[in-house]
């Protein structure tokens, strides 16, 4: 199947149409599911919240723009409403943030893979070790407070191992911004890449905002401030790598486009028949919305959409696990960190630096990312199977006197 | 410590604001709901969706080897299914592997606040810990020895921490006492008690003698630790002598 981003009318956005019994649906299941299924999920919930978080800020500055981009609104946030509906009430929030992270480790594995651009590359594989040690350190919380294996919802795809430790990713402001692409020379990939990444990260910070304070346990409410912490840096310096050049209707065209790419990702790989009918639907949706935001991108800005959207839609995102490369980047790049744009050895970073300073202060008085996984190892079934053999092989009780 | 709650400026009920509250109710009058009916339209919702929701929440797989299978017994297995022998053992092992870490926070409770004079003592607790883990352990070899994978959620274990979800909460949760938190133990401890006279009657359906007979010895334990966590707490509520 091959997608031409402007030929491919699509559904027209006002024969995009719902009813409730359709937005809420059966979900997934936890246990049967392919665990892509529930990262595809994951994934296309943050594309559309990305989506309705720009359309909002674009209304706010742009009163003439108001009434199309309410129009467009309405699908997208219905749209959002259908995929992130799909999780089930029986997946709790933690086991939700495994897929989380999951879906963050092996999206910005395919995206650094794939992307052309060698500073951009290093950017992801930046972010892909921190997001790979965020995974260690709540598998480390789900094992060690609930007594739950966190491999149940991973299904061996990811590893869980220490990656750059959590709070050496904490980094002075100033040193979360980055060089961006070109508008006029990047690729279009390049562009729809930096648009999933920072929805996707965007979504977990979010995410982790909010179900951060509903867990009991205090270690795991500091973990979930620690590491919200750190998508917020994420978010920073994704947003950062695109061009603040272009303008608001060329960000939503391109955004327009990232959802089409994304849902034509998910529909190459989902394996469950019924979810996979819901992404062929929203491609066609999202399809819909590149004609609607090509025709007011043509009306408003004279320009044409195709010098924006000016070649064919990129190779799929590729949904498998990539756990070679990314333990090949964590042997080369572990010790990697920011300084400004540019990236450095830990090593030559100065004691004083910005963020020296800033990691000192804020971990001063300790990590829960540290006291959750102090000398943890995952083991098939958690931790706790490869505990020293029991002592009482009699199993005979004893009453309290 | 003191085992039940202070007296305290707690604002949820009607009586901290009668005046307030009186202007809700006189607001009825002249706002009545849109509506006839009552929460039978839920319920009808709830057949509804449950009709058409064919899915269930999972499955028990099938046996990770056909030679493990054989070599292990499971297609000897006698009673209604095996599948359903696999799902609740599943179910005790991820209960009681959860177990060891609820109890791990009761020690911390405890440590922090200390006892009360008939309470449990640490010795007490770290017991319960090693029972625990001993029957996680215990459950790993019995569904290996079935040729099953102990490593599977299976659909009841998902189901069982779904109910004691909230027995865990309140016992992390930094605020609650100990008396709370053997409450808690409580709810766990009932229901455990309950599924592992289940399991050791499963085993011997299936034939499973030396198994049901374990489990018999670990239901024994389970039994202790119910008649100690009631004594406990009818000791912290001044029903029982310390």
């Amino acid at each position: 199947m091959s997608i031409d981003l402007l030929k491919d009318r699509g559904t027209p956005l006002d024969q995009q149409r719902f009813t409730w019994k359709e937005l809420v649906q059966a979900p997934y299941s936890k246990l049967d599911d392919d665990s892509f299924t529930r990262q595809r999920v994951i994934l296309m919930n943050g594309i559309e919240s990305d989506q309705l978080r720009f359309s909002h800020a674009c209304s706010r500055m742009n009163r003439p723009l108001q009434v199309e981009l309410a129009r467009l609104r309405r699908a997208e946030q219905h749209q959002m409403t259908m995929v992130n509906w799909l999780n089930p009430a029986d997946q709790t929030p933690l086991e939700t943030t495994i897929g989380y992270e999951q879906i963050a480790i092996e999206l910005t594995a395919a995206v650094a893979l794939k992307e052309p651009d060698p500073y951009l590359a290093q950017v992801y594989r930046l972010g892909l070790l921190e997001d790979f040690d965020h995974m260690y350190r709540y598998s480390a919380l789900m094992d060690r407070v609930e007594g739950k294996d966190p491999n149940n919802l991973l299904q061996s795809y990811t590893d869980i191992l220490p990656g750059r430790p959590t709070p050496l990713h904490q980094r002075h402001p100033d040193d979360d911004i980055r060089a961006h692409y070109d508008r006029n020379t990047a690729e279009l990939r390049t562009k729809l890449h930096a648009y999933t990444l920072v929805a996707s990260e965007f979504q977990t910070h979010d995410y982790y905002m909010n179900v951060g304070p509903l867990y009991p346990d205090p270690v795991g409410r500091q973990l979930y401030a620690e590491i919200a912490s750190v998508e917020e840096q994420h978010v920073t310096q994704y947003e950062c790598i695109i061009d603040a050049g272009e303008s608001w209707l060329e960000k939503l065209l391109l955004m327009q486009a990232t959802e089409v790419y994304n849902y034509y990702s998910c529909v190459q790989s989902e394996s469950n028949a019924r979810i996979k009918a819901i992404w062929e639907r929203f491609l066609d949706y999202e399809l819909g919305h590149v004609r609607y935001v090509a025709d007011m991108f043509e009306r408003y800005e004279r320009r044409d959409a195709a010098e924006v959207l000016n070649a064919k839609i990129p190779e799929p995102i590729d949904f498998v696990p990539h756990r070679e490369f990314v333990r090949d980047v964590l042997r080369k790049e572990q010790n990697l960190t920011a300084v400004g744009e540019q990236f450095i050895d830990r090593a030559a970073e100065p004691a004083d630096s910005a963020s020296n300073l800033y990691r000192a202060q804020l971990n001063s008085e300790g990590t829960a990312a540290d006291r959750v996984s102090a000398g943890y190892v995952w083991a098939p079934g958690s931790e706790l199977s490869k505990r020293a053999p029991h002592t009482d092989p009699e199993l005979t009780p004893h009453v309290h006197a | 410590m003191s085992t039940h709650a202070d007296l305290g400026m707690n604002r949820t009920g009607v009586a901290t604001s009668p005046r307030l509250t009186a202007e809700m109710i006189e607001g009825q009058k002249e706002f009545t709901p849109d509506l006839l009916g009552d929460e039978r339209k839920i319920a009808a919702s709830r057949s509804s969706s449950t009709r058409e929701w064919t899915e269930p929440l999972g499955s028990v797989p099938p046996p990770p080897t056909l030679k493990g299978m054989v070599k292990s017994g499971l297609t000897a297995l006698k009673g209604e299914s095996p599948t359903l022998l696999i799902d609740k053992l599943g179910a005790r092992l991820a209960f009681e592997r959860t177990g060891v870490r609820l109890y791990e926070a009761m020690l911390a409770k405890l440590d922090a606040k200390g006892s009360f004079a008939g309470g449990p003592t640490r010795a007490d607790i770290e017991g319960i810990v090693r029972d625990e883990y001993n029957h996680f352990q215990m459950l790993q070899e019995a569904l290996e020895h079935l040729g099953a994978d102990p490593t599977v959620m299976t659909p009841s274990a998902d189901i069982e921490a779904t109910i004691t979800a909230g027995a865990l909460a309140v016992m992390v949760e930094p605020r609650t006492d100990l008396a709370q938190c053997l409450e808690s133990a409580l709810t766990a401890e009932l229901i455990d008690n309950d599924c592992w006279e289940s399991i050791a009657l499963l085993a011997k359906q299936a034939g499973q003698n030396d198994m049901a007979a374990r489990f018999e010895r670990a239901l024994a334990q389970e039994q202790a630790h119910l008649l100690n966590v009631r004594r406990w707490i009818r000791v912290s509520q001044g029903l029982e002598e310390a």
